[in-house]
């Protein structure tokens, strides 16, 4: 063996010491039964959530005019998804950035949402035999988009003090051209469950990806209200919770707490600060046996002395 | 057939290479150094077998479909072994990830070892999280719908889609799993090739 300079935190001494018995294969038995019965006791005593999903159509029946809202903001670009830029959508100035990287926008639009044409038009053209709703989508589609943004101003304003009368959506403006009628309509197709189909089905038949009607209810109101009565919102540390009084996901502690502190909880790049912060902690942990002075931290802490306590002891 | 052409053969060199890296005494010891004696190495093991738990119930869950937990009361026990099953696997691991760095455990060439536990890890964080965006309940549609922003933000969003139920299911019950237990698999194998750190004692002599 060749002697070198002795380096505490890269080197272990050679061990000289003694050997005890250890049946390996006796402990993993124990182990392994120990860790059946906790998680059958576990399973017993407390259960787990299984807080039923949403629907568009429990949404629109609970608070229609808050999906009214959704559905006019989906139609004049300022809801979240029609404002969201990359993956889904082109909207300059959109996305956030790490500094100069702005990986979101760099990437592009690869999940393309069009708010308005995926969320309400195509819903309202799939319905069959409504031919006055269908004179209004021509109407609309016909319109400039000065005439078309001069309907919607109109509907904004009225929208504040929208009611829902008989199920019908009651709208107090004569401006607004076709729209008191397709969001109407759009209204009792979401309350009968066909907006949900018409979201789902997108793509065929057979589907597994809920991208679009997820997107359209995360735009309303009402999931995050649902979500903050469940303590799930950000400001809650939600990342790490889940629905009930279970533990959640109590190892992302780390990703929660930047959430709740500046920058991160004031900046519109927040998210992007957030994963390029933990980005940066994840390395120096996957790389901690070779920085100097991080590596060394085990050893000034003395810890081990508690871990190895028998071993010091009987050294002296 | 020659001595020499059959030395030359991969499988026999491979074959030799283990033999001496991991001899049967090494890889089912029965003895260890006296210095293991701590509550802290329990945690090592209590990980796998809490992994071998979640996937076991894992397994049960995938005989019957994503949606068969939801109607059955069977399928909602199973379903609640699997979470409890996850959480004491995180519980544990994360106690044996902290005890191994007061342990400095990186020392006496064990930095892969070091790096491939922390690295099954993240790879286990992933695994947790595609698992709650595929429960197809209340939970991951808000979960899926809040995390989109933070995974987009680094532009891996367009590729891995939360919302896209098919593609978390796919990834928590086979990409990250198969990811998972290879992991382990090389890190526990990297335990037993080097054993276990010994302590800090300054001015000792360099292990071979």
């Amino acid at each position: 063996m060749t002697k070198k300079a002795f380096r505490p935190d890269v080197d272990a001494p050679k061990w000289k010491g003694g050997y005890s018995p250890y049946d390996i294969i006796k402990e993993g038995t124990i182990a392994l039964t120990v860790i059946l019965v906790l998680t059958l006791l576990f399973a017993i005593v407390f259960g787990s959530p299984d807080e039923k999903a949403i629907t568009i159509k429990t949404w629109s029946n609970a608070d229609p005019v808050d999906f009214v809202n959704t559905a006019l903001s989906e139609l004049n670009g300022t809801s979240t998804t029609a404002s969201y830029g990359a993956p889904y959508n082109n909207v300059p100035g959109s996305g956030q950035a790490m500094g100069p990287l702005k990986l979101e926008s760099w990437v592009g639009v690869r999940i393309p949402v069009n708010a308005a044409r995926d969320f309400v038009i195509s819903p309202l053209k799939s319905l069959p035999d409504q031919p006055a709703l269908d004179q209004d989508l021509k109407t609309w589609s016909a319109a400039s988009t000065t005439q078309q943004n001069s309907w919607l101003s109109a509907y904004g304003k009225a929208v504040t003090k929208v009611t829902i009368v008989k199920g019908q959506v009651v709208v107090n403006t004569t401006n607004a051209g076709p729209l008191p009628v397709m969001l109407n309509d759009l209204t009792q197709m979401a309350r009968s469950g066909a907006l949900d189909q018409a979201l789902i089905a997108g793509h065929g038949f057979y589907t597994t990806d809920y991208t679009k009607p997820l997107l359209f209810i995360a735009d309303s109101g009402y999931l995050a209200n649902l979500a903050s009565n469940q303590h799930l919102t950000g400001d809650q540390w939600g990342m790490m919770n889940e629905t009930g009084s279970y533990p959640g996901q109590a190892w992302l502690w780390l990703y929660t707490f930047w959430y709740q502190i500046p920058p991160f909880n004031t900046s519109a790049s927040g998210d992007a600060l957030v994963f390029a912060t933990m980005g940066v902690l994840s390395l120096l942990l996957l790389f901690v046996p070779f920085i100097p002075g991080l590596r060394s931290v085990p050893r000034k802490l003395k810890i081990y002395r508690l871990i190895w306590r028998e071993h010091y002891q009987d050294s002296k | 057939m020659s001595t020499s052409e059959i030395d030359r053969q991969w499988t026999t060199r491979l074959r030799r290479r283990v033999e001496g890296k991991l001899p049967p005494e090494k890889m089912l010891p029965d003895t260890q150094p006296t210095y293991v004696s701590s509550w802290i190495y329990v945690f090592g093991i209590a990980t796998m077998s809490s992994l071998g738990v979640v996937i076991g119930t894992g397994c049960i869950l995938a005989l019957r479909g994503p949606q068969w937990w939801h109607g059955s009361a069977y399928g909602h026990f199973i379903n609640s072994m699997h979470l409890w099953s996850v959480e004491i696997f995180f519980f544990t691991m994360v106690v044996h990830l902290w005890g191994k760095f007061a342990m400095a455990a990186w020392r006496g060439g064990r930095a892969l070892t070091w790096m491939t536990g922390v690295v099954t890890f993240f790879v286990s964080i992933g695994a947790g999280f595609t698992g709650y965006v595929s429960q197809s309940n209340f939970d991951s549609q808000w979960i899926s719908t809040q995390a989109k922003d933070g995974i987009n933000a680094t532009g891996a969003g367009a590729y891995f889609n939360v919302l896209n139920m098919g593609q978390m299911l796919m990834w928590h019950i086979v990409l990250l799993p198969i990811g998972a237990i290879v992991l382990t698999g090389m890190h526990v194998l990297m335990v037993r090739i080097k054993g276990v750190v010994p302590p800090f004692e300054e001015g000792a002599e360099v292990a071979e």
